[in-house]
């Protein structure tokens, strides 16, 4: 099975294309389509230009790539890994040089 | 620092409202994505993996304290809180809408910033020394002639549209702190034998999937002819460099396949036929540009301060350079926090920066290659004060030079171009050796991470490299060994397979272990391996494999 997600044209949020024809923020909200449908709908996606930029397709479940692309929508669903710029406090900052 | 002129400023308005314009084309679908695309990458807006991503230029680095008080504003009111200093010395802001970058360009107007010629196949933010006009070890100034290069190539009409992007450098020290060897130009100001100061031109370096460093194409330039020459470079690529292949189109390719010869040949000739052109550069503005910049001067110096507190003498020892003039430091504000994502600041941080900059750094700070801060004048009696601030906000690392003090490209986490994440690895090698002492122990070293083989993080150029890539799905990183960035430019070579994520930091350290062990009195890390080898580091580095 498959989904579509583009990034939305006003701010570049992640979003997916849900089976009323929408898009949503929430990756649960991702219509499952077989391979057939996920042609015809991406090219209808393609053809609205004023919500989802850059539709393209991604698998889901056990057909889903392990590795690298798979990943990047897995960050792309769940937001950086990295966080931002929370830290550890060094242990040996006020040491004697 | 410079200030803008009625040009300056109605240039930058201008374009704020023909972009405002594009922008709102493209929302009610008058311009499509493909039509739209470039026109935002020319304004500094890229479109990343979870939102539009902005990129502010900062010319040669350097900022006031206003300016880095808009930055704050930017991050908490359109951003989600922190901005992201580049290696390229500008700043990313990872989250702004569309719909909000008029305004927020507006707010960078103000402060005389833009995002111009931040992204697109043009010529970039021109950079320089970050200790301009501050280093002990310097022979003249570089930032007059990064501003006379950024007025000259902003929205210049015939490099708009080069075969690829274009990087221009400009050191004016003893000491290479600006990269020349991997810019597509550097410029190294010299002095003649009669004492006059010109430029040494290298042209043709550069990083990605094909590092080079450049060739030297002049020993001598006069200063006068500086924009003469830099438009027979130009000219000389854009008519000879690769539109067909994008992975061929930088210049490094172009010298290369040309050969060196060659190609200093056919600048040359372009160079002597517009030499005396409308492009030879007055005196009287030279000298009107060069009034912007200068160095301070003070009366009655101070000595270093008595360092008591052990963190006190442990920062200084660490983020304190000498400066040129008697009774004044450079501060290194390093934004490298163990476990932290480098380069990241928060608005907060910002803010607390900005009144630092304004009550101790003579209202100038830098941004540096490395994705650290610097302020560049500190008054020495002022350095307490300045430390007890920058601790209390968590700015106060005491890591400049060390392997904790890491750069860091934002990878996979961020970037669509990237095979890999980068920022984590970087957070957990900085997290490793900072445990085990191995930081401090093992003194001055590079370690840089990248996420793709693009090299925004220079992974080539670093002691240490670090590169992540996907094999068959899974994340993998290749280590390289011996890159150097300034007088000494090397590219790194690779050791050998990749490793594991979770496998880097503990190989890193390990590599740390080995020098410790194999240096002789003195050496730095890039000392020990260049007299032995890199093979000499390999089997701690997969030791366990």
């Amino acid at each position: 099975m498959k989904a579509i997600t583009a990034n939305r044209l006003t701010d570049g949020r992640v979003i997916y294309r849900t089976a009323q024809g929408q898009w949503s923020t929430r990756f649960q909200d991702a219509q499952p389509l077989d391979d057939y449908a996920a042609e015809t709908v991406l090219a209808q996606a393609g053809r609205e230009s004023g919500i989802a930029v850059g539709p393209y397709l991604i698998e889901l479940g056990e057909h889903a790539p392990a590795g690298q692309k798979w990943r990047r929508e897995g960050i792309r669903i769940d937001g950086p890994t990295s966080g931002t710029i929370r830290l550890i406090e060094p242990a040996n900052h006020d040491r004697a040089a | 620092m410079y200030r803008y002129d009625e040009y300056d400023a109605t240039l930058v308005r201008e374009r704020i409202g023909e972009f405002r314009d594009q922008i709102e084309r493209r929302l009610d679908g008058r311009l499509s994505e493909d039509e739209f695309k470039p026109l935002r990458l020319m304004n500094g807006v890229y479109l990343q993996l979870h939102a539009y991503m902005l990129r502010v230029a900062i010319p040669y680095g350097t900022l006031n304290s206003a300016q880095v008080r808009t930055l704050a504003r930017i991050a908490r009111h359109y951003d989600r809180g922190y901005g992201h200093f580049t290696t390229r010395t500008n700043i990313q802001f990872n989250w702004p809408a569309l719909t909000d970058v008029p305004a927020i360009l507006e707010e960078l107007a103000a402060v005389e910033m833009h995002a111009i010629q931040t992204s697109g196949n043009c010529i970039r933010n021109t950079t320089a020394d970050p200790y301009s006009g501050a280093a002990a070890d310097e022979i003249e100034d570089g930032r007059p002639w990064a501003e006379i290069i950024r007025q000259w190539s902003s929205l210049h009409p015939e490099f708009t549209f080069l075969p690829r992007k274009f990087k221009i450098a400009v050191n004016g020290a003893a000491e290479d702190r600006a990269g020349l060897r991997v810019h597509d130009i550097g410029l190294q100001i010299v002095r003649d034998a009669l004492g006059q100061t010109g430029f040494e031109v290298w042209v043709g370096g550069g990083q990605g999937r094909t590092p080079r460093l450049a060739v030297k194409t002049r020993d001598f330039l006069e200063p006068r002819d500086l924009l003469s020459y830099l438009t027979a470079v130009l000219r000389v690529y854009n008519q000879h460099g690769r539109r067909d292949n994008m992975y061929k189109a930088r210049i490094k390719i172009l010298v290369e396949a040309l050969g060196a010869e060659a190609f200093i040949a056919e600048v040359e000739e372009e160079f002597e036929a517009i030499r005396d052109s409308e492009l030879r550069l007055p005196d009287a503005e030279i000298a009107r540009i060069r009034s912007f910049f200068g160095t301070p001067s003070i009366h009655n110096p101070a000595p270093l301060p008595e360092a008591g507190e052990p963190g006190f003498r442990h920062w200084l020892k660490r983020n304190r350079r000498a400066h040129r003039v008697d009774g004044l430091s450079s501060i290194v504000i390093s934004l490298k926090p163990i476990g932290g994502t480098p380069g990241d600041a928060t608005d907060e941080q910002l803010d607390i920066i900005a009144d630092l900059t304004a009550r101790y750094g003579l209202d100038e700070i830098r941004v540096t290659p490395e994705q650290n801060l610097l302020l560049p004048h500190v008054h020495n009696e002022d350095l307490h004060p300045l430390w007890l601030a920058l601790k209390s906000a968590g700015l106060a690392t005491p890591n400049a030079g060390l392997a904790t003090d890491i750069v860091s490209c934002p990878g996979m986490d961020y970037c669509s171009l990237a095979t890999a994440r980068s920022i984590p690895i970087a957070q957990a090698i900085a997290k490793r050796l900072e445990v085990a002492g191995l930081s401090e122990a093992a003194g001055d070293v590079t370690i840089k991470v990248d996420g793709c083989i693009n090299a925004c993080g220079h992974h080539h150029v670093a002691n240490i490299g670090v590169l992540g890539l996907d094999k068959r799905g899974e994340e993998y990183y290749q280590i390289t060994l011996g890159g150097a960035f300034g007088k000494d430019a090397a590219i790194g070579g690779i050791v050998g397979k990749g490793l594991a994520g979770d496998d880097v930091p503990d190989a890193i350290a390990r590599i740390l272990e080995t020098y410790l062990q194999l240096r002789r009195g003195s050496e730095t890390f890039i000392d020990t391996l260049r007299r032995t080898g890199a093979d000499a580091f390999k089997e701690a580095i997969y030791v366990a494999q």
